[in-house]
């Protein structure tokens, strides 16, 4: 054996390896193709051995050759091969090929399902590494529908190693098969906190990446990213979590008001640029978001801002590119303030690096107003001049038609000049945008009826020097602005001050060489311009001046006549023959310009581009429906022979009813021609809209400035559009002055009226008045357009499956496939029972939680058989359900009716998961309540729901029946509620942390409706406080870790300077410690991980370990930092007293009746009881107090006594029954452990006795 | 999430190619060349981003790149990365590339191209950021390498040492990537 593994190795080494093959190619460059075919000849050879070194080797240089382009497909078999050896060497270049070229439609795919599986389950982890690494390329639908549930399992591998690529490998897995996506979610969220860095990482990738395109679905994991945003040192979890926050503000404006805070710390704090510019980033997201509703936010921005320029005015080009890219996002909102910044942006158009400059080129675009525009486009003009490279130049060209364009030319104070800016563009050579320039030409001609004249003029000087513009045929696209110089002077013509040379401009026989389109333009306009001619002469005896210019056409005309080109060709013989009949006419004196100018009379309104996809869709008009019934075999052959059309349009043939008579004809007739009336689409012989425009001022009543233009005409190569610039600043400095004087008399007129008004208010945007009464004729729009907004998504994107609703519980049916023998049935319901993953699912919730799981489903999916199936779901999946539900139905209904609740059900995890967000984000804008906090808070009220009028031996069935309508109450009242709080407590906002939504949270499901509303209520407790800083604590345990609590302290910055390095210290116990990071002493202090700005708070939280938790204790501590101002810096330090209360080891756990009766039952317990006098407080007040200062949950209600059920980190159980009666409240309890049940009992009556 | 990662020469030879999205051969080829054409034009002192444009995904897409010696290493990636995470990602690359070759060349790339994959495989997966710690990286190759060496054993001892007599006679090659200057945002 061992011989012939040598001698295979020795044989092996005369086989051409990948260096030796790429050797070959280098040494082969002639014949690069050819040495390569007979190397895969050589390949293919190798192959057919049996040896699987050899094999590995023919596939490694396979994968060598893919890369250079060759089809390696046909050896996936071979590659499979490889991948199933034991060896790793072999394995890792088996999946290495497969990576680079397997992919979906490869068959041999699904030999490797098996093999795949084994390696996923080798001890060796870089086996399984690889299998994943590769799968992690070419996973299909089948494979993820396979694997899945194996994968998951790799999850909770105990190498990091293998957890993180699990973690990682899950996102193509959903998007295979998005049926995975609910069971596998837990987990995946359960790994947002991995012990492992990498592991975390790659959770928070996978999470961000599917919330990105769905991100509705993920806000209910604002709170946990929140924490991991403060706590999480690693930029790459940071930068991917704050990009993540970017995509969900826009949908809940309430994150953006809480994130503001510790991103505007990131940023002052940061040292990453990379971090620093997406804080910035998802600031501006968050201001975007915010910018309707907030008040004031000009600090961020401001800051945004400032570091935004700090970035572009680094030296570094991708700081500048990226600092310019963020700016262009503020603009839209802000651009006010980054309109200060102008100068740094022009100076960036200087900038060698083109992709800085087009960053740049588009900050302009949203930086003009009307004061600025003509000097920002003179500066751009500068640049076309200089601009090497037409793409560039193009570039530029777009950007200025853009600027001065936008919202319908709004900054646009003297469309002469406009007219001269786009007559100079026409200089530009080779510019691929000749028709952008002539569709403006004529936009603004068309529309601005005021600038008609002039217009005119400057088209006509076009024309004129045509042979400028065409002189060289490679810049054909600029001729493009010959077609509008032409149209526009032949359509208002009776502008132009000399007809007859325009008319011969446009007819010299070098026209002919311009493009087809355009000739046509110029023939058609040319008899305007005829027409015109004529009329102008009609009042002459003399007629010599008409017949000129008839004689003039058709001497020229017969050259288009020969145009190859069929429209120029056709207009050209229809209008030669008019001529010569004109010229007949002419020639017996008969009057006839007023005939010819009637062939062109009427004018042409604008029609906006989209108009015809806005006109409504009559009611009652279905589209989508037949207008005949589509033809059917059976028809008659007479009735309607199957003519081709017929077939082809059925949509299109008009109806034909036979039977109906002459009335009703008459009577759609009718309603057709009221129809068409008002419709401005249908051409009538008076069309609507040219009375509308005749009503509308004439040309002549709008006053025309007179310009000297012969200087600038008469010599077209010379820029004149400066002029302009010029003369607007002069009149724009006579308007101030006259409107100085103006006001000046009113001041002096009103001097002993009112106070005194700013005398030098800097120019604003309205003050500036267009150079002449303009009046922009708007496009025309059908009545009543429909808005258009049909932004779909692409609807072969595969993240569209995966718009899954996270927050629904897990149904039963709703399991991964489970390995199996390869049964066709058991894979096309992976529902099947209670199969042996089924704990795999539920991996925590088991025993009683299973139960009311199930529970849960079963009225989820009631609820879901009564109401509408909004979500698209899996066929199977809803089948099952369906079964499911029906099964249900019956004992739920049961107790619906005992309970008389007549309103559906809701799901009450759902309930707890949406009002845990709205709790969180509820809240003061304090980075706050941390996934315990939030637990806890969820936790608590769920099992406190009972039956609003309690059926004691079915608490169960009724637990969740939470009312839709009281929900929507409550919710109302908590809102309102909220908006007085925040008036009313402003500054104090965290003091109530817990308060308005936990307090209510507790109302709402342990009591009727009815019930009046809790006050507010927090269990931040003041820690210490001077004139600088303000600490407010609470303390929670862990549910993890019997011997840990976490103490959450709000620092709060009360001056008005800045506080830095706070250092917190506490005086270790031998009962409690401070846990410190590794390496420090014992005596240590911790850094708190921010610093505050002035008037800020922000919330840090500290471990400690704890040892006994059955009594109270308290640690004495301090807390030093500098604060810092302008000019100097001064320690100081601030001393407390943290109190750890019994309370504060005890976790909220829900409880079970049966489950507390058996604990009652067992005898375990020491019992003890408290009797509180004068308590006047509703009794579901007292409840949720107990339950919110206290950590416990109520387990069951009925009238006025409860029994109440918690759960301390180190497992005691802790059970209370409250009864009231009159003012008097008695608390019987019971403990396993006696001493923390007395001091958990003095805490309570402390409770009370404060309030 | 990242679409492709892609290294070629001054001349536009592909020296690693690596797409999470799947092309048939003659579109890759096709994409590398434009991709070469579009960054090689570009100066030494510009910023390192490209708007892809329709090369590879639309829009939304970027290429980011940098330029070591010889060699372009180019990320294209969409708008959920980082534009400097993923710079700083190219300089990790690189500087892992360097530790595990010893001062690596454009040669080291040449002829073990499948090892640069398997680091390549450490760092990123499916598309995905797996691992930016260059020691974690290191760590898990060299195990990996490790393995390889001890399943050869005694039987890849004479294919090691023909291979060692077939490097003898290899051309003066180019120098190395210089990796120096390029501070980590």
């Amino acid at each position: 054996m061992a011989l012939k593994i040598v001698k295979g190795s020795i044989d092996r080494m005369f086989d051409k390896n990948l260096q030796d093959l790429v050797r070959g190619i280098r040494n082969h460059k002639e014949d690069e193709a050819k040495y390569i075919s007979t190397c895969i000849d050589e390949i293919k050879q190798e192959l057919k051995q049996d040896n699987i070194a050899v094999k590995a080797n023919a596939v490694c240089k396979l994968t060598y050759l893919q890369m250079l382009g060759y089809d390696v497909s046909w050896a996936a078999f071979n590659i499979v091969e490889v991948m199933s050896s034991s060896k790793f060497t072999y394995k890792r270049i088996g999946y290495l090929a497969a990576s680079q070229c397997f992919h979906e439609s490869t068959d041999v795919i699904m030999l490797t399902t098996n093999q795949i599986r084994k390696d996923l389950s080798s001890p060796n982890q870089y086996d399984t590494g690889v299998a994943l690494t590769g799968l992690s390329c070419f996973v299909t639908p089948d494979l993820a529908r396979d694997l899945a549930n194996d994968i998951m399992t790799l999850m909770s591998h105990t190498k990091p190693y293998i957890r993180k690529k699990a973690v990682l490998i899950m996102y193509k897995v959903f998007l295979k098969y998005p049926e995975s996506l609910r069971p596998a979610f837990p987990r995946l969220k359960e790994k947002l906190e991995d012990p492992d860095p990498g592991v975390q990482s790659a959770a928070v990738n996978v999470i961000c990446e599917l919330a990105r395109r769905n991100p509705k679905n993920y806000l209910s994991l604002a709170p946990l990213f929140f924490k991991l945003m403060t706590s999480s040192t690693n930029n790459w979890v940071l930068i991917k979590i704050i990009k993540l926050f970017g995509a969900l503000t826009p949908l809940e404006p309430r994150l953006g008001k809480k994130l503001i805070e510790p991103l505007t710390n990131l940023i002052h704090s940061t040292s990453a640029m990379s971090l620093l510019y997406e804080c910035v980033n998802t600031v501006i997201a968050v201001l975007i978001s915010l910018s309707s509703g907030m008040p004031n936010h000009s600090a961020s921005i401001q800051l945004c801002v400032q570091k935004l320029r700090i970035l572009i005015e680094d030296s570094d080009q991708n700081l500048k590119y990226l600092g310019l890219l963020a700016m262009s996002k503020i603009l839209k909102t802000h651009p006010k303030s980054v309109q200060s910044h102008k100068d740094l942006i022009l100076q960036c158009l200087d900038d060698k690096d083109e992709s800085i400059r087009l960053r740049a080129l588009d900050l302009l675009y949203g930086m003009v107003s009307k004061k600025n525009l003509m000097e920002i486009v003179k500066k751009l003009m500068l640049h076309v001049d200089k601009a090497e490279g037409t793409t560039y130049r193009d570039e530029l060209l777009t950007k200025i038609i853009d600027i001065c364009s936008q919202s319908n030319y709004q900054y646009i104070t003297n469309f002469e000049w406009y007219i001269s800016i786009l007559v100079e563009l026409t200089r530009l050579e080779g510019t691929r945008h000749g028709h952008l320039i002539a569709s403006q030409m004529l936009d603004v001609a068309i529309r601005v009826k005021a600038i008609r004249a002039f217009a005119v003029a400057q088209m006509a000087t076009l024309l004129d020097n045509a042979h400028l513009l065409t002189g060289n045929t490679q810049r054909n696209g600029i001729c493009e602005v010959l077609y509008a110089a032409a149209w526009i002077c032949g359509e208002f013509s009776e502008h132009l001050e000399n007809p007859m040379q325009t008319l011969e401009a446009m007819l010299r026989p070098k026209v002919a060489t311009l493009p087809g389109h355009i000739q046509a333009v110029y023939v058609q306009n040319a008899a305007k311009l005829f027409a015109t001619v004529l009329k102008g002469e009609e009042g002459n005896t003399d007629g010599t001046a008409a017949q000129e210019a008839s004689q003039l056409m058709i001497d020229r005309l017969p050259l288009f006549v020969q145009s190859a080109n069929l429209e120029v060709q056709e207009r050209a013989s229809c209008i030669l023959q008019l001529v010569k009949y004109i010229q007949k006419l002419q020639q017996k004196d008969v009057e006839v310009a007023e005939e010819v100018d009637a062939l062109f009379a009427g004018e042409l309104n604008p029609v906006a581009p989209k108009a015809q996809k806005k006109v409504p869709v009559p009611e009652g008009l279905d589209l989508d429906a037949w207008i005949n019934e589509p033809p059917s075999e059976s028809e008659s052959e007479d009735e309607q022979p199957k003519a081709i059309f017929a077939k082809e349009e059925p949509k299109h043939s008009r109806p034909r009813h036979t039977e109906v008579d002459e009335k009703e004809l008459a009577r759609r007739r009718e309603a057709r021609k009221q129809e068409q009336a008002n419709n401005p689409f249908y051409i009538k012989a008076s069309p609507s809209s040219q009375k509308v425009y005749q009503e509308a001022p004439g040309v002549e009543h709008i006053p025309v400035v007179q310009i000297d233009l012969n200087v600038p005409l008469k010599v077209p190569g010379l820029p004149m559009s400066d002029q302009y610039v010029k003369m607007e600043e002069e009149r724009r400095q006579k308007e101030r002055a006259e409107k100085k004087k103006k006001e000046k008399k009113k001041r002096k007129e009103k001097r002993s009226g009112r106070g005194k008004k700013h005398d030098s208010a800097p120019e604003s945007e309205e003050d500036i008045t267009p150079a002449h009464m303009v009046d922009i004729v708007t496009e025309e729009m059908p009545e009543n357009a429909l808005p258009s907004d049909d932004d779909e998504r692409d609807p072969t994107d595969p993240h569209k499956a995966l718009d899954i609703d996270l927050d629904r519980p897990l149904a039963d049916s709703e399991k991964l496939p489970v390995r199996s023998h390869r049964a066709a049935e058991a894979q096309k319901s992976p529902t099947d029972g209670e199969t042996e993953n089924a704990t795999l699912q539920e991996p925590k919730k088991k025993n009683s939680k299973e139960k009311r799981e199930k529970k849960r489903d079963k009225e989820r999916d009631r609820k879901k058989s009564k109401e509408e199936k909004k979500k698209k779901k899996h066929k199977h999946e809803d089948k099952e359900e369906d079964l499911l539900g029906g099964q249900a139905d019956e004992p739920v209904l049961q107790s619906e009716e005992t309970s008389q609740v007549a309103e559906p059900p809701t799901s009450s995890s759902t309930t707890a998961e949406v009002s845990d967000l709205d709790f969180w984000l509820s809240n003061a804008p304090v980075p706050s309540n941390t996934q315990e906090a939030a637990t806890v808070a969820a936790a608590a009220p769920e099992p406190s729901v009972t039956a609003p009028d309690s059926e004691p031996d079915e608490p169960k069935d009724t637990e969740m029946e939470e009312t839709k309508s009281s929900k929507h109450k409550k919710k109302k009242q908590k809102k309102e509620k909220e908006e007085k709080e925040k008036k009313k407590k402003k500054k104090h906002h965290h003091h109530h942390h817990h308060s308005d939504g936990a307090g209510e949270e507790s109302v709402q499901n342990g009591t009727v409706e009815e019930e009046e509303p809790l006050p507010p209520m927090s269990n931040y407790c003041l820690l210490a406080e001077n004139s600088y800083i303000k600490m407010v604590y609470d303390i929670q345990g862990n549910l993890q870790d019997g011997s840990q609590v976490v103490v959450s302290v709000i620092f709060e910055n009360k001056c008005s300077s800045f506080l830095k390095s706070m250092e917190f210290n506490v005086l270790d116990s031998l009962n409690s410690k401070l846990q410190r990071p590794e390496g420090s002493g014992p005596h240590d202090g911790l850094v708190v991980p921010f610093q505050l700005p002035p008037g800020v708070s922000n919330e840090a939280r500290f471990v400690f370990t704890v040892q006994s938790i059955v009594m109270p204790q308290k640690l004495k501590g301090t807390l030093t930092f500098i604060v810092k101002n302008e000019d100097d810096s001064t320690h100081e330090k601030l001393d407390f007293k943290l109190h750890f209360t019994c309370t504060s080891y005890l976790i909220t756990t829900p409880c079970y009746s049966d489950a507390f009766a058996k604990l009652l039952e067992s005898g375990d317990l020491k019992s003890s009881s408290l009797r509180l006098e004068g308590v006047n407080m509703p009794f579901h007040h007292l409840l949720a107090r107990i339950c919110f200062h206290h950590h416990f949950s109520v387990v069951e209600r009925i009238d006025s006594c409860a029994s109440m059920y918690s759960r301390s980190i180190q497992g005691h159980h802790v059970c209370l029954l409250v009864k009231t009666s009159a003012q008097t409240v008695s608390i019987d309890a019971k403990c396993d452990e006696p001493t923390l049940l007395g001091n958990v009992l003095d805490e309570i009556k402390q409770t009370f006795s404060q309030c | 999430m990242i679409k492709a990662i892609l290294i070629f020469n001054n001349h536009g030879k592909p020296r690693l190619s690596k797409f999470y999205e799947h092309y048939n051969e003659d579109t890759e080829q096709q994409i590398i060349r434009e991709t070469f054409h579009l960054v090689s034009k570009r100066d030494e002192n510009v910023c390192n981003f490209l708007e892809g444009g329709l090369l590879i995904g639309g829009l939304d897409y970027k290429l980011i790149y940098r330029h070591y010696a010889t060699l372009y290493f180019v990320f294209c990636v969409d708008s959920s990365e980082s534009e400097l995470g993923i710079l700083d990602l190219i300089q990790v690359f690189v500087e892992t590339l360097d530790k595990c070759f010893e001062n690596v060349c454009e040669l080291d790339l040449i002829f073990h191209v499948d090892k640069v994959h398997h680091i390549l495989a450490e760092m990123v997966m499916g598309g995905m950021v797996l691992e930016t710690n260059m020691n974690e990286i290191i760590t898990q190759v060299d195990a990996q390498n490790k393995m390889e060496k001890s399943e050869a054993g005694i039987a890849g001892a004479p294919a090691r040492a023909v291979s060692a007599v077939k490097n003898m006679n290899l051309p003066e090659m180019p120098k190395n990537i210089n990796i120096g200057d390029i501070s980590i945002k």
